[in-house]
């Protein structure tokens, strides 16, 4: 049996991030996003939105909070010195803007040893103030050597 | 978007792009930031952040469809490690139209080899 697998289906503590709008431009700059509704309010407001628009990627920043503790639990046990990242996936629901509250939960989904190699895969679902899911992710980690 | 439809974005990681993103993403570890900690793991040097080459991935998708809401969903695998300086290649092709939903097929490449594989997204056509 691999390491951590007796936990799988563990969850861990919701987080909360505050979305702000000097992070959605710093982020969006950093991804080397042009459009206005990232940078503009009045441009995000022509547009529709309440106020800038965090890029579909900005998922890592408020979803990131929420897997660290994972990814550390003593109890999954991952070797980080032997951890890559293999896969992610994120599905998204409405778009996060500036102002947005978004509360993630992170949990482990699966542990499976394919010949030496272990893959932990975390689940985090996130929700905005309303309780609208914006973004689901899957965050799949390889583990070389292990048990 | 309809089927065959190709899209494409080209990107090179400026030689400070690494520290930008790690302070814009919260994501500091060191072999993404720091020569010579790169270097004692047995790296070539500092390398990209493997979430910052899948962003690139999805603005090709969201450049192409016309905006951020557009990207439904959006599945990669991490091969290798992306390097700075040189030129990233995110190419991707719809693959089939099921109810004004796009799915496109999707890499990333740098100096030919594949840094980001298996890209999978589903986009909105209206």
């Amino acid at each position: 049996m691999a390491t951590g697998s007796e936990v799988i289906g563990k969850r861990y503590p919701p987080t909360t991030y505050a979305v702000g709008r000097e992070k959605i431009r710093e982020y969006a700059a950093a991804v080397g996003e042009t459009s206005p509704i990232h940078f503009d309010v009045d441009a995000a407001r022509a547009a529709g939105h309440a106020d800038v628009v965090a890029p579909p990627m900005f998922a890592v920043v408020y979803g990131a909070r929420a897997v660290g503790p994972a990814l550390f639990d003593p109890e999954v046990g991952i070797d980080f010195a032997m951890m890559v990242h293999a896969g992610q996936e994120f599905v998204w629901g409405p778009v996060v803007v500036a102002g947005d509250e978004v509360t993630t939960t992170a949990s482990l989904k699966d542990v499976a040893d394919r010949g030496g190699m272990v893959f932990y895969v975390f689940e985090t679902v996130s929700e905005n103030q309303r309780g609208e899911t914006v973004c689901t992710g899957t965050w799949t980690q390889l583990v070389r050597g292990g048990s | 978007m309809k089927p065959g439809d190709r899209i494409e974005l080209k990107v090179t990681p400026d030689p400070y792009l690494t520290i930008r993103y790690a302070g814009a993403s919260g994501d500091f570890n060191p072999i993404h930031i720091d020569e010579d900690f790169a270097k004692r793991v047995g790296l070539p040097g500092r390398i990209l952040h493997g979430l910052w080459t899948m962003a690139q991935v999805a603005r090709a998708h969201t450049d192409a469809a016309g905006g951020p809401e557009k990207l439904r969903r959006l599945s990669v695998q991490f091969r290798g490690m992306g390097r700075i300086g040189e030129e990233i290649v995110v190419s991707g092709r719809v693959r089939e139209v099921r109810d004004r939903v796009a799915i496109v097929d999707s890499e990333a490449t740098q100096s030919g080899h594949r840094i980001i594989r298996n890209g999978e997204a589903e986009v909105d056509t209206v």
